[in-house]
């Protein structure tokens, strides 16, 4: 079974002089979905940019497997399907050629599984026209396919449930509770309430500091 | 593909595991960009000729400008041929990183467990192939239209296959850097055009001194000597500004 | 111990406080050196026996062309310095420290131009160090307006960082370049930048002029830090306080 730790010690991020939170601390193990909440600007973006690395502008220290970042970035990443804000979907390429590239950069290849991946998400019949003629919620559940081919445990998730319908919503609610009792980690922002018996809540304005320090 | 509902269950995702590292290979990540790349170049042909016909329309310039005599051109040339091929590849910079920015592939690249520095050298080793290298081979062309003496053409083609190369290595520090602003190209362009001189300058007197009769040999050895400085340092550079630029 | 140190020297807070009691040492000692300095090379230093007196620009010009080059150096090295510890001070140091410069760059290039023309009878002549002197401005201009570029000061500080960093790795490169374009390309009736032997009643004025300048940069930079970091924290409670007790 998977023994996943995140650990969050002390954690704070401004942006221009403002702080967005302060003193973050929390303990994300195998088997949580963890929600980050919080108002618009709160720096959910921004938290979940940190923790996958993307961004290194904070104070405080991440611990991935009970060591700091510093040493486990690289076993982290590996571990890790992060979906963004943009869905990463090259607009030239077909769905098909967007998920195999995909697997290329993060290990094996298969293309039997991306054309089950898609017909999941609602996409058969549309696996090799480019991208272009797509709809921008189509984008969106290409991306989404992602999460039924790659078998990283940790997820990280900006905003899942946006431009995709109710059934749609639906099947990525039991996909990542699904992967949350697998002994997976879940970590997403989302306006939507989650249904699952392991959810933890992170409301970043409990951490948000009026007055900067002096 | 099949759709039907009982194979649902079964194609879902496996269960989660801590990925054996040993199946992405060091350079799997390169291989993959540089694939994609070039695909992507081939889906957008049009943009491919842009720098070309630039190339050409600038060099049409020259004469329009200056004179049509012979010989002043023929004095030109070697240096005209290179500052223009140095523009061209500025101009087409501007994209290496803008369409990964703007989709959020880029963001992709950044947590890929593989080597940053090999993605990024993927990604250029694409845009040299698909600029530096044909303007490499359409150089000869213009040294026709300019009267470039015979003994110019080796070096003219030698000294841009290799020059082309670190400009494209340096370019991407630039292109790096103003990936994340909205009006990026010129300020590329001012950020960037400085650290061109040295291989202007070894480029355009390879082919002047083969001309005067001279050997050429030991400029061609500083731009190998420059490509492979530009080859260690550049993409780390590049690297290093992508994350700059992804947050700001 | 020294970490700690460093830390603190890190500390908008702190710096700006240790150096209010430098401040005033600092200017009066780039404005005495510099008075000593140019009165001594200016008005005692013997005439050149073939320039006359136009020779004494490069009490100026020598001393700026110095600095210029230092002073990218040291932004670049203030720059790295923020990005691998983090330390805030440095990146204000950075961005303070690129203005100077290229208003250095830029006297020395106009004071090269000034004393050309009663020299060789021409404002602009592309000699090595000219060249690579209008290149070197290039590379700051480049800094600074890829530093006004960014909207947010971290990614501003932290790319125009790394563009430093590249460009003194490039600097070496561009200069030996520059230096071997023009030994192919000159002139043989131009000739005044090798090395001649300098009389010492001139040498040490100009050493002296060296000298003033680098106190006179230090001056400077501190200064427009200090600024920078008011500026930045204006809406801190130190500098509040401050601002209502004087």
């Amino acid at each position: 079974m998977l023994d996943l730790s995140l650990e969050l010690r002390d954690l704070s991020c401004e942006r221009d002089d403002r702080v967005l939170f302060a003193g973050l601390c929390a303990q994300f193990n195998s088997g949580d979905v963890v929600q980050i909440e919080g108002p618009n600007g709160s720096g959910k973006t921004t938290l979940l940019k940190v923790l996958t690395t993307i961004s290194n502008d904070y104070r405080g220290e991440i611990y991935w497997d009970r060591k700091p970042f510093s040493q486990s970035k690289f076993e982290f990443l590996s571990q890790l399907l992060f979906l963004g804000h943009l869905p990463g979907i090259k607009k030239a390429l077909s769905p098909v050629e967007n998920l195999l590239w995909y697997q290329r950069i993060s290990g094996e290849v298969s293309k039997d599984r991306i054309f089950s991946a898609l017909t999941q998400v609602g996409l058969a019949g549309y696996e090799d026209v480019p991208c272009y003629q797509l709809s921008a919620g189509q984008h969106r559940r290409v991306a989404l396919s992602r999460l039924y081919l790659d078998p990283s445990p940790v997820w990280i998730l900006d905003e899942p449930f946006t431009a995709i319908d109710k059934k749609g919503v639906a099947a990525l609610e039991r996909l990542i509770a699904e992967r949350a009792e697998k002994g997976g980690l879940v970590i997403l922002t989302t306006h939507q309430d989650i249904n699952s018996p392991s959810l933890k809540k992170v409301n970043l304005q409990d951490f948000n500091t009026v007055e900067a320090q002096s | 593909m099949s759709s039907k509902p009982q194979s649902v269950g079964e194609t879902r995702a496996e269960s989660p595991q801590a990925q054996s590292l040993s199946n992405v290979g060091l350079f799997s990540g390169f291989v993959a960009v540089f694939k994609r790349d070039l695909t992507l170049a081939y889906r957008n042909q049009g943009e491919l000729f842009n720098p070309l016909t630039f190339f050409l329309i600038v060099i049409t310039m020259v004469p329009l400008g200056i004179t049509p005599d012979p010989e002043v051109l023929a004095e030109l040339a070697p240096g005209m041929i290179w500052v223009v091929a140095l523009l061209a590849t500025l101009l087409s910079l501007d994209g290496l990183f803008r369409s990964d920015f703007e989709d959020g592939s880029l963001e992709q690249l950044l947590i890929s467990p593989s080597p940053l520095y090999l993605l990024v050298l993927g990604k250029v080793a694409v845009h040299w192939l698909v600029t530096g290298l044909p303007l490499t081979l359409l150089a000869p062309l213009l040294g026709v239209m300019l009267f470039l003496p015979d003994s110019g053409y080796g070096p003219l083609v030698l000294s841009l296959f290799l020059g082309t190369a670190s400009l494209s290595l340096i370019g991407s520090i630039g292109a790096a850097l103003t990936v994340g602003l909205r009006k990026g190209g010129l300020l590329l362009s001012l950020i960037i055009m400085p650290l061109y001189s040295p291989i202007l300058i070894f480029g355009a007197s390879s082919v002047a001194s083969a001309i005067d009769g001279f050997g050429y040999t030991s400029q061609i050895a500083v731009l190998g000597a420059f490509l492979s400085i530009a080859l260690i340092c550049a993409p780390f550079a590049a690297a290093g500004a992508l994350r700059v630029s992804v947050n700001g | 111990m020294a970490w700690t140190w460093f830390h603190q020297f890190g500390s908008p807070r702190w710096f700006y406080e240790k150096t209010t009691a430098w401040m005033p040492w600092l200017f009066a000692l780039s404005i005495i050196l510099l008075i000593v300095g140019s009165a001594w090379g200016l008005g005692f230093a013997p005439s050149d026996s073939k320039q006359g007196n136009s020779y004494r620009i490069i009490f100026i010009h020598v001393p700026a062309a110095f600095l210029a080059l230092a002073g990218y150096y040291i932004m670049a090295i203030s720059g790295a310095i923020g990005m691998i510890w983090k330390t805030k001070v440095s990146y204000l140091v950075m961005r303070s420290a690129a203005p100077i410069g290229a208003v250095l760059t830029f006297v020395s290039l106009f004071t090269g131009a000034v004393w050309g023309k009663p020299t060789w009878g021409t404002w602009w002549v592309w000699d090595a160090r000219i060249t690579s002197m209008l290149i070197l401005f290039f590379l700051y201009l480049g800094v600074m307006a890829l530093q006004n570029a960014f909207n947010h000061e971290e990614s501003a500080n932290k790319a125009s960082a790394i563009l430093a960093l590249v460009g003194t790795v490039n600097i070496p490169i561009i200069y030996k370049s520059v230096d071997w374009w023009y030994t192919l390309h000159q002139p043989a009736t131009i000739k005044f930048t090798e090395d001649s032997t300098i009389d010492p009643s001139m040498k040490y004025p100009l050493l002296l002029m060296v000298v003033a300048f680098y106190v006179l940069y230090a001056t400077v930079l501190m200064m427009r830090t200090r600024t920078e970091i008011i500026a930045r924290e204006r809406k801190s409670k130190w500098v509040k306080e401050m601002a209502t007790a004087s």
